[in-house]
């Protein structure tokens, strides 16, 4: 009885379901006609109306781009800053009919091929309603062109806008680096609406290294704008944050010094405080003008610059590898007395060559009659390449390397400069698995003379000569000293940063290292005795030679490129005063030849302007008196 | 022989399709597949060509339709035992929002559980149209008084918590799908009417007890173009969006009003705006296909359910469904008030598509686990 009242309870209750969907249904389906007619009533009768209040819409947000923070040397030379300049914008979604538009334009003011290539390709790439830019660095009379005839183009406006520009040209260029248009690779990489109207982003160098801080923080607008599109009235604004400003420790008059010393000479020169690891200057030549790159470079000059034999844009001073020469002694000397592998007065003799046991290969020094019976002041003064053969040997490639990798050689120094390389020392584990192939005695002789596989970039050696200078103190060269910020004054100091100090097993070894050095530049034996012989302070230093074996298979076409391209590299390292060092340099001039003739003159007069010129030297004598 | 084979596959049943062995309705399913590939393509052009955006959707939409897998393959019986629980546990977490919820945006309507953060509302959005259809499929339909009014009771105590948070938008659509289960149960059209004529009675108490925001909505719905900077900015450019989309639309990535940042909330609340722009008065009449055809296969999954919970349970949240996309479309084109309520499947935001989703896999639950005993009816 009960299931029968079930089942029919059951068929009731479906019924009565069956209804009322049906009902919901009609009324969902009368609920969806409601708003088709008001779609209807909005789309279709009153789109005139929409679109033309779309067109006109006047309530638009804009981002106000940030202004780029400023650099300045450390006595506050200005060597980046940001001046006005009017660009020529279109918006193509407002334009008619490009073609006639570009043809008007051109009439009006010059637009170059590269101009319109360049415009064609950001045409196509670029985001629906982003104004393109045309041209930039529009001149006066340009704007007042445009702007009489601004009627007859719709969706062309001029942008003033702040440009990088830096007043002291191609000076101290590969320190600074330069910035430029915003690549599709780098917008993958930032924050796009932080660069929301900022078309520029550091490239290289210290603009490249502190992008972050330079740049600053995008603000926004609501402004009121016109049927076209153009900006009426500002309403409510965010301000943006201007980005912070540098202060180096590069010195503009010191590095205009240096460049100038090297005359027509490609090379690099990096000089530091060795207290501070400040970085005084940092040279690569030959340079070029980085205001070039920021109005957007055409491909005619790029090219030139690419292509040019003395490769202007190649930075040496941070990225050239190039094989130590005779420089390295000094180390190698101090890794056979930390060692205890050599004595300080035991002697070598050297005939003029080296040969190693069952191997007739003779291993000849620079010196063709040979030195005679030398100890390691009179190796390390006059570069003695057979005393450094049998020491190199005695020490076992093992050693000798990871006492060197321990000044850093090998790695990068950690400079605050984007763009930096590591040098090389090789090791037994390098060569097995980047040759295949086992390590041979013969190689650990020319490793001891600076030749071979070792490679050193300018800076690392630079920061090497200041460790050896300061006993094994390894403060990280940089650039940036201070950053400061505009708007509220405050200034922040960066402290020094050290690396692992190297160890070191006895003082006098260091001492007695040192005092060779100083005899390089000051006994008249000295391979450097001409830079040294009439200096008011003591210089310690050491020349070097470095051959010149990869260019062979490159050059064989002109004879007398080839000639030149085969001369050696001229090398040197040094450090003044030597009892107080206050300066480390490192100098490379591009086959230069020898070390002590040409090399060496250079840091000479880098160390005279930065000790003497610039008073340091006499600073330190009244303190010391004092 | 081979004939003994073949009535013998046939006895053991007929091969089941993969749709079918994973409890999945393919029609259903096909719908909400359109409506998902829409979203990702809005998404893309709404957010001014974020890919971020349209792969953390993608990654939502992929966690959701997981949801909707594992709660079709639960038969509705077993989750009919714990419904008065789901509900009571439910209320105590609306409770401990009001006490320690989150604040975001000006309401508190999060709960932070040290590994994710949700919205216990949402888990209301299932769990009050549940708990009606089990209290009233107790005994016979259609209900009498004293039933009728528990019911009120059983929807009244949620609404009233998540009104409190406040989250006006969600408070309505808890009670609208508790209201549905109890329409569909035979409530009868003349205290149906009373109701409304009763509500109409309340509006000046319930204007005295909204928020000042509140309020401030409804004024801006009567006339928007008092205050076009303020709280009618939304609602003007929103129609300007639509309007100038015409009968075609701008096309996809040309709508000059999302795409310049004219059009607020574009991806999230007012996409239906963004759309309407770009893809046009035809591109609108295929999406509101696309969404009958779900309603409909939904009432019919109804109407095929075989007892008296999972019938109610199935009509209600099929008809919550469309009531989104009715609210959320008519508020957009400035025929409704602006409440936060996202387009189904198609706005930005992860807690709304996986209570869908979960929604949705509970009617195809109910459609796949069939008594054999209702297949002799």
């Amino acid at each position: 009885m009960s299931s029968h009242n079930t089942i029919k309870d059951h068929f009731r209750e479906t019924q009565l379901f069956n209804v009322r969907a049906v009902i919901a249904l009609v009324i969902s389906l009368l609920m969806v006609v409601s708003l088709v007619a008001r779609l209807i009533y909005l789309q279709i009768v009153d789109h005139d109306l929409y679109t033309t209040l779309s067109e006109n819409n006047r309530f638009h947000i804009a981002a106000v781009p940030p202004t780029r923070g400023l650099i300045y040397d450390r006595n506050g030379v200005l060597l980046a800053q940001n001046l006005p300049s009017y660009a020529l914008e279109i918006l193509p979604e407002r334009v008619k009919d490009m073609q006639q538009t570009l043809d008007g334009l051109a009439k009006l003011i010059k637009i170059s091929d590269t101009d319109l290539q360049r415009f064609y390709t950001q045409l196509k790439h670029s985001r629906p309603f982003k104004p393109i830019p045309l041209r930039s660095r529009l001149t006066d009379a340009e704007v007042a062109r445009i702007a009489v005839n601004r009627h007859l183009f719709p969706g062309v406006d001029i942008a003033a806008r702040l440009i990088r520009h830096y007043p002291q040209g191609g000076l101290a260029v590969h320190a600074l680096g330069y910035v430029g248009r915003i690549n599709e690779a780098e917008l993958e990489r930032i924050d796009e609406s932080d660069y929301d109207g900022t078309d520029f982003i550091g490239k290289t160098g210290v603009e490249k290294y502190y992008e972050a801080t330079l740049h600053g923080h995008v603000g926004i607008q609501q402004v009121e704008t016109n049927a076209t599109g153009r900006n009426l009235r500002q309403i409510e604004q965010v301000p943006s944050e201007p980005g912070l400003n540098l202060h180096l420790s590069l010195d503009a008059s010191l590095q205009a010094e240096a460049e100038q010393a090297f005359g027509k000479n490609e090379g690099a020169l990096v000089a530091l405080d060795p207290n501070t690891g400040d970085i005084l200057t940092l040279v690569s030549m030959p340079t070029f003008d980085p205001n070039l790159f920021v109005a957007g470079i055409d491909n005619d000059t790029y090219h030139g610059l690419q292509t040019s034999k003395d490769k202007p844009l190649f930075n040496r001073a941070l990225r050239g590898r190039y094989p130590p020469g005779s420089t390295i002694k000094p180390f190698i000397g101090l890794a056979g007395l930390e060692y205890g592998v050599v004595s300080p007065d035991l002697k070598t003799y050297c005939p003029g060559w080296y040969t190693l046991q069952g191997d007739s290969h003779k291993y000849r020094d620079w010196k063709k009659t040979g030195h005679g019976h030398v100890d390691l002041n009179t190796a390390i003064v006059q570069s003695c390449d057979v005393y450094f053969y049998d020491l190199a040997l005695t020490l076992g490639i093992d050693r000798l390397s990871s006492f060197l990798m321990n000044f850093g050689f090998n790695y990068k120094t950690g400079v605050d400069i984007a763009g930096e390389t590591a040098g090389l020392m090789p090791t037994r584990l390098w060569k097995q698995r980047n040759l295949h192939q086992p390590w041979y005695p013969g190689e650990t002789l020319i490793t001891g003379i600076g030749q071979g596989f070792t490679l050193i970039t300018p800076l690392q050696m630079a920061a090497s000569t200041a460790s050896l200078a300061s006993y094994g103190k390894r403060v990280i060269p940089r650039i940036v000293r201070a950053i400061s910020n505009a708007n509220t004054g405050k200034v922040e100091d960066i402290p020094p940063q050290l690396d692992s100090p190297v160890p070191m097993a006895k003082r006098e070894n260091w001492d007695r290292i040192i005092k060779a050095m100083v005899n390089v530049t000051s006994n008249w034996h000295g391979t450097a005795y001409r830079i040294g012989k009439n200096a008011p302070y003591k210089i310690a230093g050491k020349t070097g030679t470095a051959q010149v074996f990869s260019v062979k298979q490159d050059e064989v076409y002109n004879a007398k490129e080839l000639d030149k391209s085969l001369r050696d590299h001229a090398l040197f390292i040094a450090f003044a005063p030597a009892d107080n060092p206050q300066i480390a340099v490192a100098v490379i001039v591009e086959h230069g030849g020898h070390g002590g003739s040409i090399a060496a003159p250079i840091a000479r007069k880098v160390m005279d302007y930065y000790l003497l010129k610039e008073g340091k030297l006499a600073a330190l004598t009244t303190k010391g008196a004092s | 022989m081979s004939s003994l084979l073949q009535s013998d596959s046939d006895f053991g049943g007929r091969q089941r399709s993969l749709s079918e062995s994973l409890h999945l309705d393919l029609p259903l399913l096909m719908g909400l597949l359109t409506l998902s590939v829409t979203s990702l393509f809005v998404l893309y052009s709404a957010s001014g060509q974020n890919m971020d955006v349209v792969i953390r959707q993608g990654v939502r939409f992929i966690v959701a339709y997981c949801i909707l897998l594992a709660l079709a393959q639960i038969n509705p019986d077993s989750i009919k035992r714990w419904v008065p629980w789901i509900y009571s546990i439910g209320v105590l977490l609306l409770l401990a929002v009001i006490f320690f919820g989150e604040v975001g945006k000006g309401a508190q309507r999060w709960l932070d559980l040290g590994l994710f953060r949700f919205q216990p509302s949402e888990v209301m959005k299932l769990g009050v149209p549940m708990m009606v259809a089990w209290y009233l499929s107790e005994h016979t339909l259609p209900p009498d008084g004293r039933r009728i009014f528990f019911t009120c009771i059983i929807i009244l105590t949620p609404v009233l918590l998540i009104a409190k948070q406040p989250d006006l938008g969600t408070a309505l659509l808890v009670g609208g799908a508790g209201v549905f289960a109890l329409l569909f149960a035979g409530l009868r059209w003349r205290l149906v009417f009373m109701a409304i004529g009763l509500l109409a009675a309340c509006a000046p108490v319930i204007w005295y007890l909204m928020h000042d925001y509140q309020r401030q909505r409804v004024l801006t719905f009567l006339s928007p173009e008092t205050d076009p900077l303020g709280a009618g900015y939304h609602i003007i450019q929103s129609k300007i969006a639509i309007g100038s989309g015409g009968l075609y639309g701008k096309g996809w990535l040309h709508g000059s009003q999302s795409q310049l940042n004219f059009l607020p909330e574009r991806a999230t609340d007012f996409v239906f705006a963004a759309f309407s722009e770009e893809f046009g008065f035809i591109g609108i009449l295929l999406l509101l296909v696309v969404y009958l055809f779900i309603l409909m296969r939904g009432l019919w999954i109804a109407a095929q359910a075989q007892d008296t919970y999972t019938r109610l349970l199935a009509g209600s949240l099929v008809m919550t469904f469309f009531i989104y996309v009715f609210v959320n479309i008519g508020m957009v084109t400035g025929l409704l008030p602006v409440v936060g309520v996202p387009l189904p499947m198609i706005s930005y935001g992860g807690t709304s598509i996986v209570t869908l989703m979960a929604s949705f896999g509970i009617l195809m639950s109910i459609h796949t686990h069939k008594k054999l005993l209702g297949r002799l009816y």
